[in-house]
């Protein structure tokens, strides 16, 4: 079935163009200024057509946490976000650690028939960081990466076999970074205002040690690796040495620490507790320099959304996540573009053509021939963040009542139209 | 009147509050030392000690304080409570307001607990300690004993020596006293300083003596042994040689010095034996004006609740 988009603009991996898009067979078979076609038309004058974003961390919870999120609620608030394609992390109840998992997501996400949905195995079984998953069973199923994503592989003994196993099937370990004899408990960054509230802090030192220990073991090996979440700059300052010696390295990070600093925790406010914990002001400005120049690869979410009973309880025992893959565009829109640190085609790069290069996956472009997974919105559209209105089912997010800016009109995924507002 | 419904913390008071409690506190401690404990001030208000950790002072005290207004008194402690039945903080704290209690004083092993508890009651909320936050009362009778006996708090060199970074008690002296004119100076481990205590008003001190050179209260900290196992000191005499507090060290602090401590104290760790029951030691005055102190604010916030409420 086809479907025309007229008068949008464009945003290409060449920058911005005013034209009209044909989509057929799940493809963007024409691009022109004008197209003139007998089919549903979507008028798109005033707005901004981006390729779908791929967010390649999210937190789907099913099976096991249906409480916090399942597959459909969790699709619908990525179409509501302009995600169409996600990659979901396994710490899930069983933990996706074997090829019947896999399959069961694989079928769930059909069902829902939403954004596409690409399962991440464990690394280890059980996450327990002991022995290896069975990776290439789970490869066949369907995954797209390997993550004992929420802790680090801490012996380096199995992260070096696992990384030199999963390279074997083209795999990518996707590496949780954080030194947890560091962490010691800590739920903030470790700081003025962790001392000021009396709450125990992280240093940088327990994420910065497991990024240098994941880059060290690509490095020897020269087998590529992926660091999630990048919070500290001191961590940008080791993936950016290594980079420029020729590491195979790529990163992410996430809305929260590009937009916020720790001063949000002194409230006590749980939505604020995250792993890594957002961190100060230098921070801040070396996560967005890092997106710049580079250093950080890509934007996806971490999204963890949670259920009301598991972050309203004292600060130490809500937690950790925020449920943020239906502000992730506009957070990234506000703080980002319109604060003029880059440009629109470098936004799309960050949210979709790195990521589809990163995990091999298809999307990512507004070109002829590619595939038909792309957003529509109106970046004019001021409006406020309402958390009781996420079609997620957590609504824990520190961005409730922020004002930004990028509405997500309509989401299209493989030229179906799967969200509109 | 303190206009407010509850003491989270000093980190929220201003220095007007601190010194209308402090007075109020003086003339509590004038009825105190009359052995007057008919007042009824507090007569048909009900009050709830709520520990979610062991406490022999703290709770006596406010119990005593409540009892000696003629306030009603109950306590709860975790052993007993629903709580090791999984009930959350804020289903005790409804429960309670249920029971149209009047105030609940509460001590949690984290911080904030109270703040997130104030939120959900009706009751008056104190805050008997939280984590490494804050333990407001303790800081006011510190605050109260300085000034009963140096006339004053504004100019006064404070030395406070011992496990900063565990300590809720030198978090809220630190916030009171810079409030109302301080100086303190810290020494300890580097392992037992926090993150930016300078950023909030505190001296870092180089060594014993520097921190207590020319001040008017030294103040010790309890030392946890469990804190020897975490690997923040070696051993308590080791830590009593490089970091107590001896008549040498004191003899660095001003010739009218006094000398303060929270309790429990370790004897011969923090502070030796001789300091503890020597002439510059308040430490029994201490607890005579925590009872003050708490009788203060439970008139003062119980006059909030009759205008508020």
């Amino acid at each position: 079935m086809k479907l025309l988009i007229k008068n949008g603009v464009l945003v290409t991996k060449k920058g911005e163009r005013k034209a009209d898009l044909l989509i057929d067979g799940g493809k963007i078979i024409k691009i022109a200024d004008k197209i003139t076609e007998k089919c549903e038309v979507i008028n798109a004058e005033g707005k901004h057509v981006f390729p779908g974003i791929i967010d390649m961390h999210v937190h789907l919870r099913e099976p096991g946490f249906e409480g916090k999120e399942d597959i459909e609620s969790g699709s619908k608030a990525a179409v509501k976000g302009g995600v169409t394609q996600v990659c979901c992390m396994p710490n899930t109840n069983p933990v996706c650690d074997n090829a019947v998992v896999v399959s069961y997501i694989k079928n769930r996400a059909a069902q829902v028939n939403l954004c596409k949905v690409n399962p991440i195995g464990s690394i280890t079984r059980g996450q327990q960081g002991e022995s290896l998953s069975e990776i290439g069973k789970m490869k066949a199923a369907g995954i797209v990466a390997i993550s004992d994503d929420g802790k680090s592989v801490e012996n380096s003994l199995i992260m070096r076999l696992a990384m030199e196993y999963a390279n074997d099937f083209n795999l990518k370990c996707l590496c949780h970074c954080e030194d947890s004899a560091l962490v010691d408990g800590g739920v903030v960054n470790e700081g003025y205002n962790s001392t000021l509230c009396g709450l125990k802090g992280s240093p940088r030192a327990a994420e910065d040690i497991m990024i240098a220990r994941d880059i060290a073991l690509s490095e020897s090996l020269n087998i590529p690796v992926h660091i999630c979440h990048v919070s500290t700059y001191s961590g940008v300052e080791i993936i950016k040495s290594a980079k420029a010696r020729g590491v195979k390295v790529t990163a992410e990070t996430c809305p929260h620490y590009f937009a916020l600093t720790d001063d949000i925790i002194t409230g006590y406010d749980t939505s604020t507790k995250v792993n890594p914990p957002v961190r100060e002001e230098r921070d801040k400005n070396a996560i967005i320099a890092g997106l710049k120049d580079g250093t950080i690869d890509c934007i996806v979410t971490d999204h963890a959304p949670h259920s009301v009973k598991d972050k309203q309880v004292e600060y130490n025992l809500a937690a950790f996540g925020i449920s943020g893959i239906e502000t992730s565009f506009s957070l990234s829109y506000t703080y980002l573009v319109k604060a003029g640190h880059m440009s629109l085609a470098e936004l799309a790069e960050k949210t979709s053509a790195a990521p589809a290069r990163i995990l091999n996956l298809d999307g990512g472009a507004i070109e002829e021939g590619a595939v038909a997974d792309i957003f529509i919105a109106d970046l004019n559209e001021k409006y406020v963040i309402d958390k009781t209105k996420f079609l997620s089912k957590g609504k824990n997010t520190p961005f409730d009542g922020f004002e930004v800016y990028g509405l997500v009109e309509c989401t299209i995924v493989d030229g179906e139209v799967k969200y509109k507002a | 009147m303190l206009k407010r419904k509850d003491l989270l913390g000093l980190r929220d008071c201003s220095a007007e509050e601190i010194y209308e409690i402090l007075d109020t506190a003086a003339e509590m401690k004038k009825l105190l030392k009359s052995g007057d404990k008919s007042s009824g001030l507090l007569k048909g208000k009900s009050l709830v000690t709520l520990f979610y950790e062991n406490s022999t002072r703290t709770r006596s005290s406010f119990e005593l304080a409540a009892k000696y207004l003629g306030a009603s008194e109950v306590n709860i402690s975790v052993a007993t409570s629903s709580v090791q039945k999984g009930e959350t903080l804020i289903d005790t704290g409804e429960t309670l307001d249920a029971m149209q209690i009047d105030y609940v004083v509460i001590r949690h092993p984290m911080a904030g607990a109270p703040a997130l508890l104030a939120k959900h009651v009706k009751a008056s909320v104190l805050n008997g300690g939280d984590g490494m936050h804050e333990h407001p009362t303790q800081a006011l009778l510190d605050m109260y004993t300085m000034r009963e006996s140096k006339g004053k708090i504004k100019g006064l060199k404070v030395a406070v020596l011992g496990d900063i970074k565990h300590s809720r008690v030198a978090l809220s002296n630190l916030f009171g006293l810079t409030k109302l004119g301080a100086e303190v100076h810290i020494y300890a481990p580097s392992t037992m300083i926090p993150k930016e205590i300078g950023a909030l008003g505190a001296c870092i001190a180089k060594s014993r003596e520097e921190a207590v050179d020319g001040a008017d209260v030294v103040m010790g900290l309890r030392i946890q042994l469990e804190r020897q196992h975490g690997g923040l000191f070696p051993s308590l005499s080791e830590y009593a040689k490089f970091y107590g507090v001896n008549g040498e060290v004191l003899s660095h602090a001003k010739k009218d010095a006094i000398v303060l401590h929270p309790g429990p104290v370790n004897r011969g760790v923090e502070l030796t034996p001789q300091i503890i029951d020597g002439e510059k030691s308040l430490i029994l005055e201490q607890v005579t004006n925590g009872v003050a102190v708490r009788m203060a604010l439970l008139k003062l916030l119980g006059e909030w609740r009759g205008v508020n409420l």
